[in-house]
């Protein structure tokens, strides 16, 4: 078979806020740039980004970008690295200024200038008053940004590939990024996309755990394509969990509800929390009240058939309050519980959120890794960027408004840096057919036929595994359980057979692949939060309860072969001003 | 001429969505009400899943309301599960 070959200067996998915002900078700069999506554009998981974008704009409140650092290097739990954390509040600046001229239809004040609202972790002079940081487009921010910058692509000619699955990149003897082979979704047809530069901009990969409120296409596909290339994963034991997401559907239900009396039961109808935290119960932080769930579940106090949830009760605060106070509230819980809050409680299970963690980059957008002399050297021709990227800013806690921000200016840096790179390296470099031959094996391994497993039966046990062991409750036993089930699981993989060996639009085979994704990124959180022997951040375990500066102020590397843990200094030193040395985090 | 209708697997990926609460009701719409509509609503569903994610959210959840009445009436389908 002849394979199909397209040539460009840029190949951006993923089109989200990163992505579209990488490829206009390149569109625009009348580069050759193809994006990569495997849903039409604007489907992509940015459009859910409900908060807004933080900038020091001091439009509402006074405050400048070295506040901003501050809170981000606090929130980080000092875990992100200062150097890109004080270039990305710095860059928030003339990113949002772009944005609105590019047309983002940010909400305004009287005087016409933007909008900011407040939101937890902002304040101003160091830790002082509460700022008011964030610009937001109304309640749809994500929504007007991507629309936006897809538009503004079109216009600047960007070539858009919809619906088209990325198999994995191309990479030669020297470990250098060539492109990489897509999926045709439509006809089923691979294509090699040749280019000079590649960008992975995939997204989170929320669906690894059972309960999550990502969307379904967030699999992780890119921080999997790296792990194949050789290029570790970093601080994946990161993850933000929310402690209420409506059980086995993962939709957030807000902290608010709580903050309106609403309060958590058993199935013997006993307000647990009172036990885990006498004094804020249900008020109690995040992880406490996750892990209290989770060890009401796991002790047999749950509801449900499976026993599996808790429940959320707001039917005591009267139906006015439940419509006035907590809107959208009574419709999701209509709608994905079947329940009307007011009549009845919410069912409730903790739901993965967001990945800090992610490909290692520098603060350009190139993916760095251990090569040969150092922990970052830059792999040729391959960058990152957004959720799938880990630059570190967000280090182990991200803020709100922080991750709309990451996605735009080190997709914007990333853009920016691949002019600079194809003005230096204005060629292709020769393909690797052994490195195609190895992306074609990953594709045809599916037409495999006889007897198996089926995808959905070992997806449905792996994101249970997830859940179990590498969720919110973190002990060493634990945790090493889930290391042994992953491997089990990765191994079942040669077993699992499609039934389906059609060629058009053959979705069993991309939910195939996907898995294969998934199980790689499960291993790297699991193995990664094992090895992490501390408490900091998102990353809670009860058997080491305390950040450990002295042993952990580092982050963590995951290679899939080998399943190696390797680590990495966090960069201390900010690019001008003084550093934030580490305190304890009291808010 | 009357367009072929997209196949089952095709609309199935196009349901898949940037916020979950669309893939969980678009999908279950396409599984338990899509087989047995009439070509006319069949073929609305197939427009339905052209409109913006935004859009299609804020009918699902009642925060806006269709204009067109046919478009009510397969909102009220999805609501229902």
């Amino acid at each position: 078979m002849t394979l199909a070959r397209r040539h460009f200067d840029a190949l951006i996998i993923g089109a989200g806020g990163a992505g579209l915002n990488a490829a206009l900078q390149l569109a625009n700069a009348n580069l050759r740039v193809a994006v990569v999506s495997k849903v039409f554009p604007t489907r992509s998981h940015t459009v859910a980004a409900q908060g807004g974008v933080n900038a020091a704009l001091a439009n509402v409140q006074p405050d400048n970008w070295h506040w901003h650092m501050f809170d981000t290097v606090k929130g980080s739990d000092y875990l992100g690295d200062q150097d890109a954390i004080e270039f990305m509040c710095r860059e928030a600046i003339p990113t949002v200024y772009e944005l609105e001229h590019n047309g983002v239809p940010f909400s305004r004040l009287d005087n016409g200038r933007i909008y900011q609202r407040a939101f937890g972790g902002q304040s101003q002079n160091f830790g002082g008053a509460q700022a008011a940081r964030t610009c937001a487009a109304a309640d749809r921010t994500g929504h007007a940004i991507l629309h936006t910058l897809y538009q503004q692509n079109i216009r600047a000619r960007t070539h858009f590939f919809d619906e088209y699955f990325a198999i994995d990149l191309i990479s030669d003897d020297e470990g250098a990024i060539l492109g990489a082979l897509i999926l045709e979704m439509e006809t089923g047809e691979p294509l090699l996309i040749e280019s000079k530069t590649t960008l992975l901009a995939t997204g989170g990969c929320g669906q690894v755990f059972r309960t999550t409120s990502n969307a379904h296409i967030n699999t992780g596909d890119g921080m999997a394509m790296a792990l194949r290339a050789g290029v570790p994963l970093m601080d994946m034991e990161f993850f933000q969990f929310h402690p209420t997401g409506i059980a086995g559907k993962g939709m957030l239900i807000t902290e608010g509800v709580r903050g309106e009396g609403g309060y958590l039961v058993n199935k013997d109808g006993e307000r647990f929390m009172e036990r885990y935290a006498p004094n804020a119960k249900d008020l109690a932080s995040r992880d406490v009240v996750s892990r209290a769930i989770v060890t009401e579940v796991k002790e047999g106090r749950g509801v449900g058939p499976n026993a599996d949830h808790v429940l959320l009760k707001v039917d005591h605060l009267g139906e006015d309050i439940v419509s006035k106070r907590l809107p959208g509230i009574r419709e999701s819980s209509k709608i994905f519980a079947g329940i009307d809050p007011v009549v009845e409680p919410i069912p409730v299970f903790p739901t993965a959120h967001y990945v800090m963690g992610g490909i290692p980059t520098d603060r350009y957008g190139r993916v760095v890794a251990p090569i040969q002399k150092g922990p970052e050297e830059v792999v040729p021709g391959l960058y990152a960027a957004g959720e799938c990227a880990c630059v570190s800013v967000h280090g182990a806690n991200r803020l709100g408004g922080n991750s709309l921000l990451d996605i735009l200016v080190f997709g914007r840096a990333a853009g920016q840096d691949i002019i600079k790179y194809l003005d230096e390296n204005p060629n292709h470099r020769p393909m690797s057919e052994a490195g195609v031959e190895k992306a074609v094996a990953r594709l045809n391994r599916w037409d495999k036929r006889g007897e198996g497993l089926s995808v959905r039966e070992v997806r449905d046990e792996f994101r249970k595994v997830m859940e179990d062991h590498a969720g919110v409750f973190r002990t060493d036993e634990i945790m090493s359980e889930g290391v042994a089930k992953v491997k089990e699981i990765r191994a079942k993989l040669a077993d699992v057979r499609l039934t389906d060996h059609s060629s058009v639009f053959n979705t069993a085979r991309v939910e195939a692949l996907e898995l294969e994704n998934m199980v790689d990124i499960g291993m790297s959180i699991v193995l990664s939060a094992l090895e992490r022997k501390e408490s900091r951040g998102a990353h809670s375990r009860p058997d080491y309860p305390e950040r450990d500066d002295n042993n952990w102020l580092k982050h963590s590397l995951y290679t899939l072969e080998g399943d190696q843990m390797d680590f990495k200094p966090v960069h201390t030193k900010p690019l001008t001003v003084e550093p934030f040395p580490p305190k304890p985090r009291v808010y | 001429m009357q367009q072929q209708p997209p196949s089952i697997e095709k609309l199935r990926w196009q349901c898949r969505r940037g916020m979950l609460e669309l893939d969980f009701v678009l999908r279950g719409f396409l599984d338990n009400h899509y087989p047995t509509l009439s070509a006319d609503d069949q073929a609305l569903f197939v427009k339905i899943l052209d409109y913006q994610d935004q859009l299609l959210l804020d009918w699902v959840m009642g925060h806006v309301v269709p204009s067109d009445a046919a478009i009510r009436r397969l909102v009220a389908l999805m609501q229902n599960g």
